[in-house]
C-alpha cells in the first residue's frame, strides 16, 4: 500500500511523520537538528529519498542539510560524510552554507538598497533560507528563497548556490520592504508545463514571474489592493503571504495576501478577489486539492495584530468553486479557546486518491484530514511551534 | 596545539565532543585560530564568522583566560596561555535572557 511522509519544520528541530495510505497510525521520527530552527524541508518530486532542509539560527547562521535516504541520515552537501573535508587544492569545503548576493559585472545588478521598516534605505543582508523548492525534473537542482529577499539555485545537489540576480535587480528592489517576519522570499512555484516559467512571492514586495528561467522578472501584482501601503495599487509593496497552483492548470493562481484572498486566471497578469463569505480574509496559508483544481483551502486568522483564529475556533475553509463560496471545516478541530496561528508554509496536500490535507500550528499540533478536509485528527499535539509542513506521497 | 571550545550546537555540527585542538603556524590570533578551525571543520564555515567578510557573527563572542576578546582585533595576538595550550580559546553563543 502506498503511504505518506510528512516533513515538519519547527522552531526547535525537524520531525518526520510517516503512515500508510489510511493515514491513521503514524510513526514519528525526530527531533532532527534538535534546537535549531528548521524553516523548511522538502523532497524532490523525481527522487522521494532526496530531501533538502533549511537549518538556521540567529546565532550561527544558515546550514543546508540533505538526505539521500528519505530522512534517515543527513549531511551538509558541501561536506559529504566520509569524504575529505578539503578540496584537492587544499581549500576547505563547506560551501553549501554560503549564500552570497551576485554583484558580478556579468550577472549581478548593482547591489543597491531596499527599504527598511521606517522607509530609509537599507543594504541587503543575507539572514536565512525560508523555502527550498526542488526541481520538477532534476533531483540535483533546487531553488532557495531567502531573507533578505532573493532567489538562489543550486545545480549540484545543494553543494553550491548561485543567485538569480535578475530578480533582485528588477529595478523595483529599492522599494521592497520587510514584512513583520522580515523581507523574505517565501514562495517558489515551478510551472510543470513550462520549465522557463517560475512564480515567486516576497513579503513585502509582491509576486513576480519569470518566463526565461530566472534571467528577467516582472512584477505580477495588478489587481491587488493593499490599504496599508501609501499607494494601495502600487506595482510593488504588497505583502503577499502565499501563492498556490494546481500542477495541471498553472495559469490559475491562488493567493493569500496579508488581507484578501485573490485569484488569477492569466498567470498572474491580473488578480481578482475571491474572499467571498470568509469570516476574515487575513491569513497565511492557501493550498489546492491534489485532484480538483477548483478546490482550495485557507485558514482564516482574525487580523494582522491578532494572529489567531476568530472566536477561538480553528477552522479550515474550503471552496469547491475556486473561491467566493467557502464552507467551514471543523470536525476534529478545536472549536473553543483555540489561539494558535498557521504560518504560510505550514499547509500541504498529498496525492492519494482521497486527497489528504495537512497543516501545522504555532501550538505544535499537526493535523491531517484523510478525506479532503471533511474530518480532521491531530497526528501530534505537542511539537515545538510549527513553521512548515510538506508531504510526500510514497509508492 | 591550540585548544578551542565550541558551543553545543557547533559541536554537534562538527560531530565532536568536548574541546577541539588545532595547529596554528605563525602568530596565534583570532583569525589564525578560526582559519585553522574552519579548515579542520569546514562545516563550521559561516557559523562563527561571515563567509565573505570574516566578521564575527553578531551573537557569537570570544573569551580566553577570563577575558572577553570579542571586540579585539582579529589580528591581535591571543594570550600566551592560549598559544601554549594551557588555556582554551572559547567560542560562545551570546545569551539573551532566560
Amino acid at each position: 500500500m502506498s503511504g505518506v511522509r510528512v516533513l515538519v519544520g519547527t522552531r526547535k528541530g525537524a520531525f518526520i511523520l510517516t503512515a500508510d495510505g489510511k493515514r491513521e497510525r503514524w510513526d514519528i521520527s525526530g527531533p532532527h537538528f534538535a534546537g535549531w530552527e528548521i524553516y523548511h524541508i522538502k523532497g524532490s518530486p523525481v527522487d522521494p529519498n532526496r530531501l533538502y532542509a533549511s537549518q538556521t539560527s540567529s546565532w550561527f547562521g544558515q546550514i543546508i542539510q540533505r538526505s539521500d535516504d528519505g530522512g534517515k541520515t543527513w549531511h551538509q552537501p558541501g561536506t559529504p560524510p566520509g569524504e575529505p573535508t578539503t578540496a584537492p587544492d587544499g581549500s576547505p569545503k563547506g560551501e553549501s552554507n554560503k549564500f552570497v548576493y551576485d554583484t558580478s559585472p556579468e550577472n549581478g545588478k548593482p547591489l543597491t538598497t531596499h527599504q527598511w521598516y521606517d522607509g530609509t534605505a537599507h543594504p541587503w543582508e543575507f539572514k536565512r533560507v525560508w523555502h527550498l523548492e526542488p526541481s520538477l525534473s532534476d533531483p540535483n537542482m533546487v531553488y532557495a528563497g531567502v531573507e533578505d529577499a532573493a532567489l538562489f539555485r543550486s545545480n549540484d545537489g545543494g553543494q553550491t548556490w548561485q543567485e538569480l540576480a535578475g530578480l533582485r535587480g528588477h529595478g523595483s528592489g529599492q522599494f521592497w520592504a520587510p514584512g513583520a517576519g522580515g523581507m523574505c522570499l517565501h514562495t517558489i512555484l515551478l510551472d510543470a508545463r513550462n520549465p522557463n516559467r517560475i512564480f515567486i512571492a516576497i513579503s513585502s514586495a509582491g509576486a513576480f514571474r519569470t518566463d526565461d528561467a530566472g534571467n528577467t522578472w516582472q512584477p505580477i501584482n495588478r489587481g491587488l489592493h493593499s490599504l496599508y501601503i501609501p499607494n494601495p495599487t502600487a506595482e510593488v509593496g504588497h505583502c503577499v503571504h502565499r501563492i498556490a497552483m494546481h500542477r495541471s492548470r498553472p495559469d490559475v493562481l491562488y493567493m493569500q495576501k496579508h488581507w484578501d484572498v485573490m485569484r488569477s486566471d492569466d498567470g498572474g497578469d491580473s488578480w481578482h478577489e475571491i474572499s467571498g463569505n470568509l469570516p476574515t480574509d487575513f491569513g497565511f496559508v492557501i493550498d489546492v486539492h491534489a485532484h480538483e483544481p477548483n478546490t482550495i483551502y485557507v485558514v482564516p486568522i482574525k487580523s494582522d495584530s491578532e494572529h489567531f483564529p476568530p472566536d477561538g475556533k480553528l477552522r479550515v475553509y474550503r471552496s469547491r468553486s475556486g473561491g467566493n463560496d467557502w464552507e467551514a471545516l471543523t470536525k476534529g478541530l478545536p472549536q473553543s479557546d483555540c489561539y494558535v496561528n498557521v504560518l504560510r508554509d505550514a499547509m500541504a496536500v498529498d496525492s492519494l486518491d482521497n486527497c489528504g490535507v495537512y497543516f501545522g500550528t504555532s501550538g505544535g499540533q499537526v493535523y491531517v484530514s484523510a478525506d479532503a478536509g471533511d474530518n480532521w485528527q491531530p497526528i501530534v499535539r505537542d511539537l515545538p511551534p510549527v513553521v512548515s509542513v510538506e508531504v510526500q506521497t510514497l509508492p | 596545539m591550540i585548544r578551542v571550545t565550541l558551543p553545543a550546537h557547533l559541536r554537534k555540527l562538527a560531530q565532536v565532543d568536548g574541546e577541539v585542538s588545532v595547529d596554528v603556524a605563525g602568530p596565534v590570533t583570532q583569525r589564525s585560530v578560526l582559519d585553522a578551525v574552519e579548515a579542520r571543520y569546514p562545516m563550521l564555515r559561516g557559523t562563527i564568522r561571515d563567509h565573505v567578510t570574516h566578521h564575527r557573527r553578531a551573537f557569537v563572542r570570544f573569551f580566553a583566560c577570563g577575558e572577553d576578546l570579542s571586540q579585539e582585533s582579529p589580528d591581535a595576538p591571543l594570550p600566551g596561555a592560549v598559544a601554549t595550550g594551557a588555556e582554551p580559546f572559547m567560542i560562545v553563543g551570546a545569551l539573551a535572557g532566560g
